[in-house]
């Protein structure tokens, strides 16, 4: 093959990476908000991103409803089963232990696995891409609407959260009760609330996930547990907390993904991010980016 | 070991023996040999959780590998079943060095998700590499066991040896608990500093603990896949891990009996739940497989909502508040 065949290969790789790594870094996102406000780690993360897609594909295949209208039913959707969730079982645990709280969140997920099945049933479910399957041609490669979109809906996702973080009340309410829940309340922040709230916004951002991805992998009940766990590896990989790390993580996770299974063997594909999940975890569990100090006062 | 553990062992063993001619049916026998399998990774995963305090996602890889390492020995090498078995178990030892080693550093979330991580890597390469575990079609013919010369072919037969090594697994498994050893895991439970600094060797206790948890669970999978005589990496996966998971949390973390009671009961419950369906056929409900998931689920969260040390704690507490409403009651006729 020529060079340039080559570099068009490495393209299509790449824009495959960048794809799934926006997914990642949205779960990642995801987990980071739950685990700032409350020190949990959400075990139903990934069912949040199951939840998004599934719904989106009844509302706009079944139904149909037009997309914008559809897209805001299910994100609303969504958030209601995070906030059900936090004042179902979160909330009413007094002084939980870690052990506990993994289990009870691990139980949700399971839950929603199963309603999910008895809902939307086994086989994996068809959406419409959101503006046409035709394949735009860059320089020897090809890339999918649905990758801009999904490229887009992350730059719109990360936008919001900043703007969100830094220059509303509530978020910074929010930053501060990550960084000293105590002074936070003593300060007069009600951070019950903001619990409740860290949920909503969690399963929101699932939600946006599962809605731009499924057109692509076609969304089924069972994606939930891999979906969370590749999302966590990139919370971790940029600094548990860190959610410009998380975004940064998420992107260079699907990169190297896509390039192992394009270069190496998309049957051990799966298995390459989970592996520097571990190695990460293993070697410098604090992340890539986020030295002890950025860890300790958690940006955005 | 206290008297009470030991009318329990005589209990379960009368149990035992009994329980072929009474149940007397092939199928039903089979189920309970799968809850035996489960009981003794669950032995072996409440001894990590609800002794040392740490959790596993990935034990259903154990089996796994006990199984895979035992099938392949068997039926590709031609290696007899028990140097097949013992290498089985000695491959979930190694494999156990080497992820516990390094995982038992991290505490909670972290060790959680790197069990899980570890469980689903092992899935996908049990998958992937088609070579070595036949990928989703699995490995085919593998022998059925043979004890003294005589072949465990019949259900009957079978259920005895399982059950016989549960009867085994939990006698070490409470023996431990309540040794020397026990006491010091119990004390890396309630707090690691405080064992630490009381000359507990806390990570040495916690590999070991990790490495007889994957040993139980490595015995387990040899015992399935002689049992069976087929495997695919279907069962292997991480739910099954979760599955584990729910059945010691159900029971009760804390206790090695609540791990027994919690792999029976829910290794039995789909099929209690669809023959109770059939009673009320009439009414349209009928229980399918496809709902076990979405049961196993409720029951967990109810049992960490309202139960958080199982079944076997619910109990425990119960049986004390009784002992004390008769103490108060006691005390009061006395005046």
């Amino acid at each position: 093959m020529d060079s340039g065949g080559q570099f068009s290969d490495f393209l299509q790789f790449l824009f495959m990476g960048i794809q799934r790594g926006c997914i990642y870094a949205m779960v990642a996102m995801g987990f980071n908000i739950i685990y700032n406000a409350t020190g949990i780690i959400n075990f139903a993360q990934g069912e949040f991103v199951v939840l998004g897609g599934l719904m989106m594909v009844t509302l706009t295949m079944v139904l149909p409803l037009p997309l914008p209208v559809a897209f805001m039913l299910t994100a609303a959707f969504v958030m209601a089963v995070g906030v059900l969730m936090e004042r179902a079982t979160i909330n009413p645990v007094k002084n939980p232990s870690v052990l506990r709280l993994i289990i009870i969140t691990i139980a949700v997920s399971i839950l929603i696995k199963g309603l999910a099945m008895l809902f939307w049933g086994k086989e994996s479910r068809h959406m419409r891409h959101f503006s046409g399957e035709e394949s735009l041609h860059v320089l020897g490669a090809t890339i999918l609407p649905q990758t801009l979109w999904i490229i887009g809906a992350l730059v719109l996702t990360v936008g919001l959260f900043v703007y969100f973080f830094n220059y509303t009340m509530t978020g910074k309410s929010m930053r501060a009760c990550a960084i000293n829940r105590d002074a936070a309340r003593l300060a007069g922040i009600n951070d019950r609330n903001l619990i409740m709230l860290s949920f909503a916004l969690s399963a929101a951002i699932g939600a946006i996930a599962g809605i731009i991805i499924t057109p692509v992998i076609q969304m089924d009940y069972g994606r939930g547990a891999l979906l969370g766990l590749k999302g966590f590896g990139a919370a971790v990989v940029g600094g548990l907390g860190n959610s410009f790390g998380a975004v940064a993580a998420g992107l260079i996770l699907g990169v190297i993904e896509a390039m192992a299974a394009g270069y190496i063997s998309s049957h051990y594909m799966d298995a390459v991010a989970l592996l520097i999940l571990l190695i990460v975890l293993f070697v410098r569990p604090s992340g890539i980016f986020g030295d002890r100090e950025a860890a300790r006062f958690k940006e955005f | 070991m206290g008297a009470k553990h030991y009318i329990g062992l005589v209990v379960l063993l009368l149990l035992i023996l009994v329980t072929p001619q009474a149940v007397g049916n092939d199928y039903y026998l089979g189920m309970l040999v799968f809850a035996g399998i489960n009981c003794l990774a669950c032995i072996g995963l409440s001894l990590l959780m609800g002794y040392a305090g740490q959790i596993s996602l990935g034990h259903a890889a154990f089996i796994g590998i006990g199984a895979y390492v035992s099938g392949y020995l068997t039926v590709k090498m031609g290696v007899g079943i028990w140097p097949a078995m013992a290498a089985g178990v000695g491959g979930c030892v190694l494999m156990a060095l080497v992820i516990g080693i390094p995982a038992l550093k991290l505490k909670g979330h972290y060790l959680a998700m790197a069990t899980l991580g570890f469980g689903e890597i092992l899935y996908i390469v049990a998958v992937a590499a088609t070579g070595i575990t036949g990928g989703p079609e699995g490995i085919n013919n593998i022998p059925r066991l043979r004890l003294f010369g005589l072949a465990l072919d019949s259900d009957t037969r079978f259920f005895y040896f399982t059950w016989a090594l549960v009867f085994a697994g939990l006698f070490f498994a409470l023996n431990l608990i309540h040794s020397r050893v026990g006491r010091g895991l119990m004390a890396v439970h309630g707090s690691e500093d405080a064992a630490g600094s009381l000359g507990v060797n806390t990570a040495r206790y916690k590999i070991q603990v990790f490495v007889l948890s994957a040993i139980y669970a490595g015995i387990a999978g040899s015992l399935y896949a002689h049992y069976v005589n087929y495997i695919d990496p279907g069962p292997f996966g991480v739910m099954h891990s979760v599955l584990l998971v729910t059945m010691v949390a159900v029971g009760g973390m804390h206790y090695i009996w609540g791990a027994v009671g919690g792999a029976v009961f829910l290794s039995l419950l789909p099929e209690l739940l669809s023959l109770l369906s059939e009673y009320f056929e009439d009414t349209g409900i009928q229980y399918q497989s496809d709902y076990d998931t979405l049961i196993y689920g409720a029951i967990l969260l109810l049992v960490m909502l309202f139960l958080p040390e199982g079944i076997a704690g619910g109990l425990a507490d119960l049986a004390e508040k009784t002992r004390k409403i008769m103490d108060s009651r006691g005390a009061g006729t006395e005046k």
